[in-house]
Parts: C-alpha cells; structure tokens; sequence
C-alpha cells in the first residue's frame, strides 16, 4: 500500500499516461506550484498533475533560464524540454516565485502552448486579497470551461472540494500516527505518500489511504523510541534519496513544512454556502511560503507549532540553493528556532546533493542533540 | 576617424545634480524640519505619503550609492557588505538588500553618521524580495513596518480579461487605502488630500514626460546616452511625486528636443547604436567610455526608460508609447480614493519594467523587440545581473528571441550592487570581443 505510492512516485509518467487512456475524453493539466486551485480544474473533469523534477544533472535548460536561478525550477523545465510531460494537454501555475514562474513562461514557449497563470496574491494578510482572489477563481473557472466546453457547476465544485478534502483529512491523519513514540512510517514512507498523491486522481490516493492508515499502519513501527525525532523544514524537497540517508542512522524524521510536504494538504476547504469561496479562503488560510509571510510573521509560530506537536528535537532546514523566498526567511526561522529549543541544522540544496559531506553533517548533528542531553 | 555629429554637453546637468542633492538633504533635515522621515522602495508607491510633509529614504538608489562607495571608500563597502553576510543573508539574494541591510546592521549612513532613524517602513513590492526587504529590516530596528502588494498586470500579449484588470486596480487601490489609514494611526499626523492628488499627478506627469525624453533617443544621432540618463532618470526614481522634477522633466524634454532638431549628438562618432538591459554594474559604469570609443552609443535599457513606469501599450500601432496622464485624459481626481485608484491604475498599466519581473517568455520578448526596433539599435549587451533576479526573469529567453531576428547579442554576467561579483577585467575583454564580431576597432 505504501509501496503503491512509492510506485506511483518513480512511475508517476506511465501512471499519468494510464490515467488518459483510461479516460479518453478528459483532460490533463501539469501545474507548477501547490497555491494552484486544483479543485476547479478537478470539477470540470479535468486531472492535475503536480510538475515536479527528476534529481538529474541536465543541461538543457542554460539556453533559457540564467543560471542563477533555482535548481528546483530549472529542473522542473528540463523534464519539460526532454518530453517526459508530453502527455499534458495544458500547463498551469499559480504565481509561484520568480523563479519558477520563469521556468513556467519558457515552458509555454517552448514545450505547452495552452496554459493558464493564476495570479495567487502574496499579501494574504491583506483582507482585501480574498475578495480578490474569489474574483480572480471566478474568471480562472470561465477559462476552464471555455476550455474544456462545458459549465462547471456549483456542485461539480462542492464534489470536488469534498475528494480534496477527504484526501487531506486521510493525509493528516497518516501525519498524525507519526506523533507516536515509535512512528509506523519513515518520513520517506510519508514523502512518498505525499509526493506520490500530487501525481494522482485524488480517488485513487483516497482509496491507498485508506487502506494504509486501516491495514498498514496499525501495529507498525519504524524506530524506537531512542531515535532522533526530526522536522525538515523549507524549499520543495523531494530529495528521497537525502532522507533515507538521514534514516539510516538512528534517526526519523515525523513531520514537515515544504511544499513536497504538508504545505500541500494541510488545511481543507470549509463550506460556507460559496465553493469558489470556500476554495479562494482555503488557499489564503493554507500554511504560508516565505514570500507570502508579510508584515508580520505567521509561518515561523506555525513551524514551532508542529515541532512542538510532533515532539521534534532536531529541524534539519533544507533550501534550495538559490531560493530567495527562504533564503530570505532563514535567518529569522533559524534564530526563531533555536530561541524556542530546536538545535537546527542548515542545508543548501541542489538537484543531486553530496551525500558524503552531508552525512558528514548530518551525524554531527545528530550528536549533537545526544550532546545537549535532548535524548 | 572624423567626428560624425556637433556634440554639447546638456545644460541641465548641474540642475539634476542640485535636484538629486535637494533629496538627501530633505532626508538628513527631515527629523530638525519635524517632518516624518519614511523608509520603503523606490519602486514603489512613493506617492503614497505625499499627504503627509516627509522625507523619503529609498532603499535601491541607497543600495546605488552604496554600490558607488566601491572605489570611494573600499574598507567601508566591504564592511557594510560582509556584515550582510555574516548576518547570514546568502550572496545572491538582492544585492541592493544586502547594502542596505548591512548598512542597517552596523547604523552606518554612508552619508556620514548613523543609519538615520526611520519613524517607519513602507513599501509597495512586487518582486519576491522586496516586501521581505523592509520585513527584515523593520524588526532589526524595531520600527512599524506596512506592506501594499503591487501585483501587475500580465503583458498584453498573454489576452488579461478586463474583469481582472479591474480586480487588480482594486486590490492595489484598497491597500493604498488602508496604507494611509494605518499611517495616520501609526503617526498620529493628519493627512493632507490634496497633497496627495497633486504627488499623484506629479508622478503621472514626471514618468510621462521622461518617458518622452527616452522616445526622442530614436533619433539618429541619440542626443543623450546612457551614461548621462542615469543621473536623469534617477529624479523619477527618487522623487517623481514632486513638483520640482515635474518641471525639471519639462525642462529636459525641452533642450533634448532642441538636440534632436540641431543634430547634436551624444556621441559624435556614433556609428552603432546599442540598447541595453537590466542595472549597470554601478562600479563599473567606465564600460559606457569603452563603447564611447568605439562610436557606439548606448540608447538605454528597458530598465532606464522604464523603471518608473510612464509607457502606455497601443493596440491600434502594436507598440509603447508615452502614457497620456489622467490629466491628459480629462480624467478629476477630487478625494483620496479617486488617487489612489488612479495611483494604482498608472502602475499597472505604465509600469513595464515591473511587469517584466514577474512575467517572461513571449510578453516580455515582444516589448524587448520592439524596444530594438523603435530604437533602431544595431546590437543588444544583456547585463546577467546575479544581483537582482527580477531583471534577470526571462534574459536568456530574450538572448535567443533577439538572436532570432538577426540582431548581434553580448551577454555578460556580473552585479549591479555587489562588486565581488563583477570581474571588469573579463566584461571589457567580452565587450572587446563583441566589438572585434562586429567589425569595430577604437577610433580613440
């Protein structure tokens, strides 16, 4: 069951092109990044499947993007310019980061020409960007039916509202097992769910989930009690390879903040009569990235708070190299941190990492939570 | 080599220098005058607090003159810098950021003295930076701190529906709004409307009319190149909500036309003419003398022209022209509201050089392109500015669209405001190289 999703994540191609020979007469759209309302392109019929890289070295995105700008986003456009998403009818994000919005605007150039942008507003602690982004998803809703050539109906909407809801009400209860002394899953495991789902129609996620958090998890148990309890926080981060590195030693990582992770599920859509509002508010109220997380600071009390909930000793904060969004923030989220009793560990990220330094780094700083008499 | 065209130098410049000092001054004399002295971006809504008597530091051109201090002052750059990074703020974020944050962190003032004591941040952001900027820098001084977000319109290529444009206009003017509540509050100051509308009406008039100005570099000879557009788009930049730079734009649109119609030249030996695109490294600004003896002269960037905003897209002649104001237009502005809508409208509609930060590929390769054309350049030298990611959104995009169409390209990497990052030795052999491609030998 969780291996199904393991399968989904390193088939996630074959998965999607399944998906469109099992429904011919439905739509694909590939999306950027996690603001994007997938509910409305879910209530036309519509499937949306998560862009994400592949952890390769490539070189053929120099001609397009300046090399300064994130790993993750250069990635992301070269799976586009090597022809993995050439099964993608449309392409779509929500406004992202600069950098990913670059890659995404030389992905319409030269990869999907039909896209569509949502302008997701950053200054979500602005009561006037919900009403903005109500009126922004109710325009984004009459492109998806022009597109699709059909009405989407307030009860296309609610149907889908609910599927996402379910889904992530069955995530954050797999999240919540991991607040266990001995967790049943690694922090791999629940990448992978993670990860996996954003690769898939939210039934079929909906229907592993169940069966994981019903006949899997039950009984299971990963780590004692004597291993390293650890948050990751930061950047998309997807890097399985890096986490199983850290679980290799006597160490579990429970919880998340990023993108790849909670970010994703972590709040429903709540009903109030208007599905776009419901969906609008859901997006605004949703765990914040850095570059929305202004004036004031709403994300670093949030982060502590699942620390503290997961009971977390150690947050390794990972962050793309490059990314300006956390890399603005990191200074106050590791000061904030550390003020608050979580020893952290800071790591620049690529698309491959080297895994030797970073053993290196992370074991020292696993003994250094022995050290400080945390365990 | 003969010289080609009469050239003169511009009448103006000690006029825009005296204008450019009156800024400081104010910023130095606000507290002593009991005037409010406001932190926040340049580009951004500096018009907002026009109703108050104020005196504004602006953080990108105090980044600039930080970035100046490079060959005046070394030990002090290299302080202000290395106390950024130690503070732990990672060397490609915004190097403008990182000076300013520096400076902060020591309360150092390059202008002498301590950093000066803000009575609050405001700032209007429409990059991933700079609304994290003032977040950072209000609570190392803790100092109130509001944030309006400007989020552009898309290019006019990508079909924006009318309904959110208007949400947009919306959105920007109820932060406006809500930033001069909060100001009143914060301050305890009353706040003058009228003040406000005419800052408004300044700031359409001052990016028009500069707007106008850079149209007449389509000219052959260019009458001003880029070297001597900094010092004149910068009072745009700094200060365009005032009266004083509306007439100072007045004034130079006036003796650049008189250039035009007498044939002086920027550059008497001008035998090629190039655009340029993103900041200039602003310690290395001796690359503009290198492509002087060349014969070729440098007609702007889309950042030069435009970074204030001022250019209006016609659908009927598919190109940037210079906006009409609201006032041009016959559209009043009676009360607050009314300027804070017409506030909000300009920047989404004129503001081209923010939209490029957030939206690339075929909107902003278009206004490049066109830029080319109308400017009759020969050639484009792309600054790959590690300093700031806004203006390098789409660069390698616009390389090839320009390539494309036969126009010879340089790109060259360095950094606008951080000087570890610009080797002046490898850019001038690059722009040698480009020279050599193109046939071009020193005329002197």
């Amino acid at each position: 069951m969780i291996e199904n999703f393991k399968q989904v994540y390193e088939k996630r191609h074959e998965y999607a092109k399944d998906w469109k020979i099992k429904h011919p007469n439905q739509k694909m759209v590939g999306y950027m990044c996690t603001y994007f309302p997938e509910e409305i392109m879910y209530a036309a019929g519509v499937l949306p499947v998560r862009i994400l890289g592949s952890h390769e070295p490539q070189n053929v995105t120099e001609p397009h993007v300046f090399g300064m700008f994130c790993p993750f986003s250069r990635d992301v456009l070269a799976q586009g310019l090597e022809g993995r998403y050439n099964y993608i009818d449309a392409v779509a994000t929500a406004y992202p980061c600069m950098h990913l919005q670059q890659a995404f605007y030389s992905w319409v150039l030269h990869v999907t020409p039909k896209y569509f942008a949502v302008d997701m507003p950053n200054m979500v602690q602005s009561p006037h960007a919900f009403p903005f982004l109500v009126g922004l998803l109710e325009d984004f809703k009459g492109q998806v039916e022009e597109w699709v050539g059909k009405k989407i109906m307030d009860d296309d909407l609610r149907a889908a509202i609910a599927v996402y809801n379910e889904y992530r009400s069955l995530l954050r209860q797999v999240y919540e097992t991991r607040k266990a002394p001995s967790p049943p899953l690694t922090g791999v495991e629940a990448m992978y769910m993670t990860a996996a789902s954003q690769f898939m129609d939210k039934k079929d996620a909906i229907k592993l989930l169940k069966e994981v958090l019903e006949k899997e998890l039950p009984g299971r148990s990963v780590k004692d009690d004597s291993a390293s309890r650890l948050m990751m926080v930061g950047s998309e981060d997807d890097d399985i390879k890096f986490m199983q590195m850290v679980e290799g030693f006597n160490a579990v990582i429970v919880v998340d903040d990023h993108c790849t992770g909670s970010r994703y599920f972590w709040n429903q859509a709540v009903s109030n009569g208007s599905p776009i509002e419901s969906i609008a508010k859901r997006y605004i109220d949703r765990p914040v990235c850095p570059q929305r997380d202004y004036p004031e600071r709403k994300r670093l009390t949030h982060i502590l708070n699942l620390a503290r909930d997961w009971n977390v000793n150690g947050a390794i904060v990972i962050q793309q190299k490059f990314c300006d969004p956390h890399e603005l923030d990191k200074v106050a989220l590791l000061k904030f941190l550390r003020e608050n009793g979580i020893t952290t560990v800071y790591l620049e990220f690529d698309v491959t990492v080297p895994m030797g330094q970073f053993r290196i780094r992370v074991e020292a700083f696993l003994e250094s939570l022995q050290e400080e008499g945390i365990l | 080599m003969e010289k080609k065209h009469k050239t003169a130098p511009i009448k103006l410049w000690e006029k825009a220098k005296e204008l450019r000092l009156n800024v400081y001054r104010d910023i130095a004399e606000a507290k002593s005058k009991g005037k409010l002295l406001i932190g926040g971006g340049t580009e951004s809504l500096i018009a907002v607090p026009t109703g108050f008597d104020h005196a504004y530091l602006g953080g990108e051109p105090y980044g600039a003159s930080i970035a100046f201090m490079h060959r005046e002052n070394p030990a002090l750059y290299q302080q202000i810098l290395e106390a950024s990074d130690y503070a732990g703020y990672p060397r490609d974020l915004c190097a403008y950021m990182r000076s300013y944050i520096g400076s902060v962190l020591l309360d150092k003032y390059i202008f002498g003295g301590s950093f000066p004591k803000l009575d609050f941040n405001l700032q209007a952001g429409f990059c991933d930076t700079h609304c994290k900027w003032y977040q950072i820098t209000s609570e190392i001084k803790g100092i109130p701190y509001f944030a309006i977000e400007m989020l552009p319109f898309q290019w006019e290529i990508e079909g924006e529906s009318e309904k959110v444009k208007k949400l947009k206009i919306d959105y920007i003017a109820n932060q406006i709004l809500d930033a001069i509540e909060w100001m009143i509050k914060t301050t305890g100051r009353k706040f003058d409307d009228e003040k406000f509308i005419q800052g408004c009406k300044n700031e359409f008039e001052s990016t028009s009319l500069w707007a106008k100005i850079c149209t007449l570099n389509r000219a052959i000879p260019a009458p001003v190149d880029e070297k001597s557009m900094f010092s004149f788009y910068i009072l745009a930049v700094l200060a365009r909500p005032k009266q004083e730079v509306v007439e100072f734009y007045r004034e130079l649109l006036a003796e650049v036309q008189e250039r035009v119609d007498n044939q002086i030249a920027a550059n008497p030996y001008e035998r090629f003419r190039i655009l340029s695109d993103s900041q200039p490294p602003w310690f290395g600004l001796d690359i503009y003398r290198l492509l002087d003896r060349y014969g070729v002269v440098s007609l702007g960037a889309h950042y030069t022209l435009g970074l204030s905003g001022g250019w209006e897209y016609s659908k009927e002649e598919d190109t940037w022209n210079p906006a009409r104001t609201p006032q041009e237009r016959g559209v009043l502005l009676k009360t607050r509201e009314d300027a804070a809508r017409a506030l909000s409208e300009w920047w989404l509609k004129t503001g081209t050089v923010c939209r490029g930060v957030r939206y690339s590929g075929a909107g902003k390769n278009k206004r490049i392109l066109d830029l080319a054309d109308k400017w009759r350049a020969n050639g484009v030298i792309i600054h790959l500015n590690r300093g700031c990611e806004g203006t390098g959104a789409g660069q390698m995009e616009i390389v090839a669209a320009l390539l494309k169409k036969g126009i010879p390209t340089l790109t060259y990497e360095g950094n606008h405001a951080d000087a570890r990052e610009y080797d002046e030795a490898r850019t001038i052999s690059r722009l040698e190289s480009f020279m050599e491609t193109l046939g071009l030998k020193k005329i002197y």
